[in-house]
């Protein structure tokens, strides 16, 4: 990373904290309207945060490696969450999961040379229509390996 | 010729492909000139039906189902010259999935425009805030506790004494936290609602104001759920414009305003506490209690937690009497439940009725059992932290008493299926991997346990000593139970201990050979 880019990442950051007031109660916002625009949670960007909100450094790097959501690293192009949770595992969802990893060429979750990131999730509130996915904030039902990866395909990668 | 049909926008409909057949239909209607008119309505929670297709005629709402784009010129020209059509469901109301459910809590959910207000207060809705205005809040807090409502979010706590804990609160901040973080494996039946009828809610958050004089009201919704996230943000702003929302609620002086947060996905934030820490923008990890959230809960302030259901349910207990809902239900366990039909199953979705109803109607009954067409093996009550149960439990009826003397939970009303090629030890083994990735971290019990519980099963599933690794999963396992901070790790024995008393013989592993 330049320290233009750098900079321009603080900058964004700043930016959103004024946005929510530099209000501690709304750290949650603030990284996800950052992951939104950056793509993810630059490491650089967590003591400008830290600093505006008033918090410690590590009450902020807290929060970011708490949740599963915020990531450390940038993005890719295309997220993939497979349902692993029970009702989804009853219809087939680790071996669907063992199936789109294999297409994508991934030995475990991940992110593929083409920018595929596969992860698992429990639970995409869609259990009656088992198994689930999602791409991107697109949830697919009684998914199959072969229409995961067509879906996939048609995003771009 | 004109023509009106409700497709739903529910997550779960959309999921199945409900856009496109929208978007088949009005291609096929403009090739036909036909005058077509989409609603667009939440889901009527017959999932394996979806997407439905529901045509608006003189006899009442046709339904078809499940309709793939490439049924829609036929289905157009069925609709029209009202001829047979083999999708043709019938009158909705008289399919028989639906027709026999007690629909209170879910009563507009499916038939109406989920963002129509008009369509609302047509069908019953805004009459139990109407109410409310006219009462002291100690009398809504009395109605409520009257009507035996209990949490709906799992624990069953009675709803109305938890609101007058926050109304004997004498300071003036308060706040009413409507827990929508529905992470539990089996239920949906949070997020039907928010999609299908979120004003309910809405209504049900500004009524607890009233009876606990909070002003601020916080819906914390779990970042899994775009699609209610969208909606509840849009039926926010409805009832803001409306003036439901606001300093001054419908004219009457009082006050409430509401907001929407979202969660960044942590299954522990379902637990009230982490939920509260979540809000204030912390690591979404457990309080220990006392102090109840009642007493101090958001910012340290008295606060209302509830779930979904429990204040979408507020509204008709205002607007028809706590008798009229405790007529409903078995025991102590009053009023309705939203059962949710999930997994291996047939006929999956979302079948409300009082308490009462037996597991065996729900699985045999409304979801003709499994969807494999192999034999039924076991199903998994009330998420992921629920026992699992066995064929000869099945005639029990659902009611948080009789469920708990038999070991196992009603939880959220989620009733997860299994077929006969479900390995128990395996679900075991996920149960501890699932509260390992889960766990918050906070307590030893949890954090540490869930680990070693998944390391001794997988000693088991390897054949190694596995008596005494059984026993000592059961020692574990109790050591969570008693000395855990919340119910992550206080109820992760529970599908474990289910499945190692129910079916024992999927743990008698055999060592495995030597490989050479």
């Amino acid at each position: 990373m330049t320290s233009m880019e750098r900079d321009r990442m603080i900058d964004t950051a700043v930016g959103l904290c004024e946005k929510y007031r530099n209000e501690p109660a709304l750290l949650l916002e603030i990284l996800h309207d950052l992951q939104e625009t950056v793509g993810y949670i630059p490491e650089e960007t967590q003591p400008a945060i830290a600093k505006c909100l008033n918090l410690a450094k590590a009450e902020v790097h807290g929060v970011v490696s708490f949740y599963h959501d915020f990531r450390s690293a940038p993005d890719s192009n295309i997220t993939v969450k497979v349902c692993r949770a029970e009702a989804c595992q009853s219809m087939g969802a680790n071996r669907l999961l063992e199936d789109i990893l294999a297409r994508n060429g991934l030995p475990k979750t991940g992110t593929s040379d083409k920018g595929v990131t596969i992860e698992e999730v429990y639970c995409l509130g869609n259990c009656a229509l088992a198994p689930s996915a999602m791409i991107g904030e697109r949830l697919m039902g009684r998914v199959t390996a072969d229409r995961l990866q067509s879906a996939i395909e048609g995003v771009g990668a | 010729m004109t023509l009106t049909v409700y497709i739903p926008d529910d997550a779960a409909a959309l999921s199945v492909g409900a856009d496109d057949v929208v978007a088949a239909l009005q291609t096929a209607a403009v090739s036909k000139n036909i005058d077509l008119t989409v609603i667009r309505n939440g889901s009527r929670g017959m999932l394996w039906a979806e997407p439905l297709v529901e045509q608006v005629t003189d006899k009442g709402r046709m339904a078809f189902g499940p309709v793939s784009p490439e049924d829609a010129d036929a289905l157009l020209d069925a609709m029209v010259n009202d001829s047979d059509h083999p999708l043709s469901l019938g009158p909705t109301d008289e399919i028989p999935y639906f027709k026999d459910q007690e629909r209170l809590t879910f009563a507009r959910v499916g038939l109406i425009d989920p963002l129509n207000l008009g369509d609302f207060e047509a069908n019953g809705g805004l009459a139990g805030l109407k109410a409310a205005l006219a009462l002291d809040p100690a009398d809504i807090c009395g109605i409520v506790t009257e009507s035996g409502l209990r949490g709906r979010g799992g624990a069953g706590f009675p709803a109305g004494i938890k609101w007058k804990t926050v109304h004997d609160q004498d300071v003036d901040q308060k706040y009413i936290c409507c827990n929508a973080d529905e992470g539990d494996s089996g239920t949906f039946a949070d997020r039907m609602l928010m999609e299908g009828d979120p004003f309910s809610l809405i209504e049900g958050m500004i009524i607890a104001g009233l009876a606990t004089k909070a002003t601020q009201g916080i819906v914390y919704i779990r970042s899994e759920y775009p699609h209610a996230i969208a909606k509840m943000q849009r039926a926010i702003d409805v009832m803001e414009e409306a003036g439901w929302l606001g300093d001054n609620i419908n004219g009457s002086g009082k006050a409430f305003s509401l907001k929407l947060r979202k969660g960044a996905g942590a299954y522990i934030c379902g637990e009230e506490s982490s939920m509260l820490n979540s809000i204030e923008g912390k690591r979404g990890t457990v309080r220990s209690k006392p102090p109840i959230p009642a007493i101090q809960g958001l910012f340290g302030k008295p606060t209302i937690v509830n779930n979904v259901l429990t204040l979408a349910t507020a509204p008709i207990i205002l607007a028809r009497g706590a008798d009229f809902y405790k007529n409903y239900g078995m025991g102590r366990s009053t009023g309705t439940q939203a059962f949710q039909l999930a997994g291996n199953i047939k006929r999956g979705g979302l079948v409300e009725k009082a308490f009462g109803v037996t597991i065996r109607e729900l699985i045999e009954g409304y979801g003709e059992g499994t969807a494999s067409g192999r034999p039924f093996r076991t199903a998994q009550l009330g998420g992921p932290l629920g026992a699992y149960v066995s064929d000869d439990m099945l005639d029990l009826p659902m009611d948080y008493e009789t469920l708990a003397q038999n070991k196992a939970m009603l939880g959220h009303g989620g009733i997860t299926v299994f077929d006969e090629t479900v390995d128990m030890a395996e679900m075991a083994r996920f149960a501890f991997e699932f509260c390992q990735i889960e766990s918050c971290g906070k307590c030893t019990p949890c954090r540490i346990g869930a680990v070693r519980g998944r390391e001794t099963v997988e000693k088991v599933l390897r054949g190694e000593d596995v008596a005494r690794n059984i026993a000592l999963i059961e020692d574990l396992c109790e050591v969570m139970t008693d000395g855990s901070l919340c119910a992550m790790g206080g109820l992760t024995p529970m599908p474990v201990l289910s499945a190692l008393r129910l079916f024992p013989q999927d743990f008698d592993r055999a060592p495995a050979l030597a490989a050479e």
